[in-house]
């Protein structure tokens, strides 16, 4: 194992990073009766900011009404009190409490606000090589996933199958793709 | 506050209609419920006739809905589900889906029956087809089993337990309209 201190500067480089929204994908897959239902946010927002100390913070937020799914009779469903309840809580929000990094492996400890529960929640993924863009920007790309228990923050819609089992997985995986630019 | 009440039932000596006039006398302070009767007159669902202006009895109910801070519905249970023609009325009111009246509307559901389960079924039924028309559904239910032997010719409740629930369904319905008002964080 390598150390913290000796691993953060090496592939998560100081500066404050923003998410370019147009090509980063934050998003969820969930067991839906026979397959893999996946949704998205869009936009969203993300900022990363690494300290000349290689300390590293990461904080992310989403609109629950830019929720992307195929239906817009299920986004309607989706924003309603059953799921994410837009009126009250039109926001979800990411902040991170730790980022360790070890070779180009990330783990980032958080805590993730979904429907007014704040939750701990870790993700973990991949810190890519920096590179300069065609525009001259500084660029690095993370992906991060992990999994919660919907029911956790609330979400405890279902509806069940014939055979008594339920149609909705409660454990929902997150998917992210953070495209980052320096500021 | 003004909650709306919506019986599942048309019959004049229904127990629904009666249970809901029974939450009148409950309610918390500073709330009133007026019981809607126009259910009867809600013509079958047909997306061929679901355009503006329209069908009156369709308008009176969004109207009604549109002007009421909650609703409690309380239904009767026919094989096991709910009365076609709340149904009925429903899936008029829950269109269009993503603007409809009922959405983020508090509703709280109860049920009677003359036999011993209250509609237990139907005010299940009832909940999941509230939620998927995207209506703010309070939990909590009142069973009003042996209703005909349950509320007197007075219209006065009897059964203590089923009255303690209804109060705690009003106040958990009230508290949902107020939690409704109270600022959300950005």
């Amino acid at each position: 194992m390598s150390t913290i201190e000796s691993t953060n500067a090496a592939v998560l480089p100081a500066g404050t990073w923003q998410l370019d929204p147009v090509h980063s994908q934050v998003g969820f897959a969930v067991k839906y009766m026979v397959g893999t239902f996946r949704g998205s946010f869009s936009p969203v927002e993300a900022t990363l900011v690494v300290g000349a100390d290689g300390e590293a913070g990461l904080t992310g937020s989403a609109r629950a009404e830019n929720v992307k799914v195929q239906e817009p009779s299920l986004v309607a469903h989706l924003l309603a009190p059953d799921f994410f309840d837009a009126e009250r809580t039109p926001e979800l929000r990411f902040r991170s409490t730790d980022v360790r990094t070890d070779g180009a492996r990330v783990t980032v400890d958080g805590e993730l606000e979904v429907k007014g529960a704040t939750r701990p929640v870790t993700l973990t993924g991949e810190v890519g090589e920096q590179i300069t863009d065609p525009f001259g920007r500084e660029r690095i790309g993370i992906t991060l996933g992990g999994t919660i228990d919907r029911t956790d923050f609330g979400i405890n819609w279902n509806n069940p199958l014939p055979s008594g089992k339920s149609a909705l997985a409660n454990e929902v995986a997150l998917e992210a793709e953070l495209y980052l630019v320096k500021e | 506050m003004k909650i709306l009440g919506v019986s599942g039932s048309l019959r004049a000596d229904s127990h629904n209609t009666a249970l809901l006039r029974c939450a009148a006398r409950h309610l918390p302070e500073g709330v009133e419920l007026d019981v809607w009767d126009g259910l009867r007159d809600v013509p079958p669902y047909d997306e061929d006739h679901d355009i503006d202006p329209a069908p009156p009895a369709v308008a009176a109910f969004r109207a009604a809905l549109a002007g009421a801070d909650a609703v409690l519905f309380s239904t009767p249970e026919y094989n096991s589900s709910i009365p076609g023609q709340l149904k009925n009325a429903l899936d008029w009111a829950s269109r269009p889906h993503a603007t409809n009246v009922l959405r983020n509307l508090p509703v709280a559901v109860v049920g009677a029956s003359t036999g011993a389960f209250g509609a237990v079924w139907a005010q299940a039924e009832l909940r999941k087809v509230l939620g998927a028309a995207g209506a703010r559904v309070v939990d909590g239910e009142v069973i009003l089993g042996h209703a005909h032997h349950k509320i007197d010719e007075h219209g006065v409740l009897l059964d203590e337990e089923v009255r303690d629930q209804l109060v705690e369904v009003l106040s958990d319905l009230a508290g949902a309209v107020e939690a409704r008002r109270a600022p959300v964080a950005a």
